[in-house]
């Protein structure tokens, strides 16, 4: 007996197969890359982004290069489909640096980059530079941004190159206090633009 | 009418199935130690790839070493295929650890664990692993984009380990390879080391993540 076999076409409309539903809990969701851009926004609704599906979201960030020195790589959120970035965060922030030359290390609280019911954006990443092979790394988690009940919490963790030059493990959480839904999340520097860089999207089914 | 029902060899030609999500982080290789002195990760042998991805983790599941106090695990990379695990690294450590004994309970930098264009291996612990049976170390590498040709390669990593004075101790290293070659290597292997010491057991995993 000749065989049937079946082509993508031919499952195309098929959600599950048997008992396999999904190939992983980590989906790609949307990635932006930057061009001398000012800001990249992941919007609610737009270009396939989603922050009503999942419980948690992942954002990474790739070799993020900017414009110009010693700036701060950020982000905030909008609770008003991107109108608006201007929500109140409480939030911490640490970190550790090592200098190329060894001459200093520590780790240490900056009370700098921590917001107080802030609504301006949360540095992630401090003193970048601006040298071709300079650039920061690393991610943000962003927990039930669809939540009408509680605050939202993050989690970033970035590794950056600061300008003197220096390697840089910078840490950032709190929350976003408000109970509206997030529907939009924004990346920028503090001054100047995001020359380079990929920033990728993902939920966690 | 009556039902046609596919085997696994009717389906052999589909590669996706239209709504079915697919994953977004991939398995590439699994390492398992068996009184290793190393666990690497080369380009081009047994599925290994460092340049499909933008972003690859790696974890590791209870790695166990010979003696105890001795070691710490730590990785290098390679810019040449593997001949040599040597690459300069700027680099920080952090550690905090509370004994089982109530001792203890504290956050530092731990100068022992960064590296400042040094080209040894990059420690993931502060102090030694215990060699017990029941200890040993767990945690992740994440490695950005080592295929890049124009900037540094970034990494972070978290672990935990049971030290051989019985403390947990909890270390977050990150730093970069500070060259614009790509890394096509990465080795795996006991960072500090008066005597004799190897990998008697643990696994590591290397996934990459998709962009697209």
């Amino acid at each position: 007996m000749s065989i049937v076999k079946l082509s993508n076409n031919g499952v195309k409309n098929a959600t599950a197969f048997g008992s396999i539903t999904g190939l992983g809990s980590m989906i790609f969701i949307k990635k932006l890359t930057a061009s001398s851009s000012s800001t990249l926004s992941f919007v609610h609704g737009s270009g396939g982004v989603d922050f009503s599906t999942y419980k948690e979201y992942l954002f990474t960030f790739n070799n993020i290069h900017h414009q110009t020195i010693n700036k701060y790589f950020s982000f905030n959120v909008s609770i008003d489909g991107g109108s608006n970035y201007n929500v109140a965060k409480t939030s911490t922030h640490f970190r550790a640096y090592h200098y190329e030359s060894g001459s200093s290390a520590t780790v240490e609280y900056v009370g700098g980059d921590d917001l107080a019911q802030g609504t301006g954006i949360q540095h992630i990443g401090q003193d970048i530079g601006i040298n071709n092979d300079d650039s920061t790394s690393g991610y943000l988690h962003l927990f039930n941004p669809s939540g009408t009940v509680g605050v939202k919490h993050f989690i970033a963790r970035t590794s950056n190159c600061v300008s003197t030059p220096t390697a840089q493990d910078a840490f950032t959480a709190g929350y976003i206090n408000s109970t509206s839904a997030v529907d939009a999340v924004q990346f920028s520097v503090s001054s100047g633009n995001i020359d380079a860089g990929d920033i990728c999207l993902y939920g966690i089914a | 009418m009556a039902l046609v029902k596919y085997n696994n060899n009717s389906i052999s030609a589909v590669t996706s199935a239209a709504s079915i999500p697919s994953g977004a982080m991939t398995h590439i290789k699994t390492l398992t130690a068996s009184d290793s002195s190393s666990l690497r990760f080369v380009h081009g042998s047994a599925d290994v790839d460092f340049s499909s991805y933008p972003i690859y983790v790696f974890k590791f599941y209870n790695i166990h070493g010979s003696t105890d106090g001795e070691y710490t695990f730590g990785f290098q990379g390679s810019i040449d295929a593997g001949s040599n695990y040597n690459v300069a690294i700027t680099s920080t450590m952090i550690q905090s650890y509370h004994g089982e004994s109530d001792s203890g309970g504290a956050l530092i930098y731990y100068t022992g664990g960064d590296q400042a264009q040094g080209t040894s291996v990059q420690l993931l612990n502060a102090g030694g692993t215990g060699g017990d049976n029941d200890q040993s170390c767990s945690g992740e590498l994440w490695l950005f984009n080592p295929s890049s040709d124009t900037f540094v390669k970034h990494f972070m990593a978290v672990t935990n380990i049971s030290q051989d004075n019985d403390n947990s101790n909890n270390c977050y290293t990150a730093g970069y390879f500070n060259t614009t070659s790509d890394i096509d290597a990465m080795s795996f292997e006991p960072g500090r080391v008066s005597v004799s010491t190897v990998f008697q057991t643990g696994t590591i995993k290397m996934y990459g993540i998709k962009d697209s």
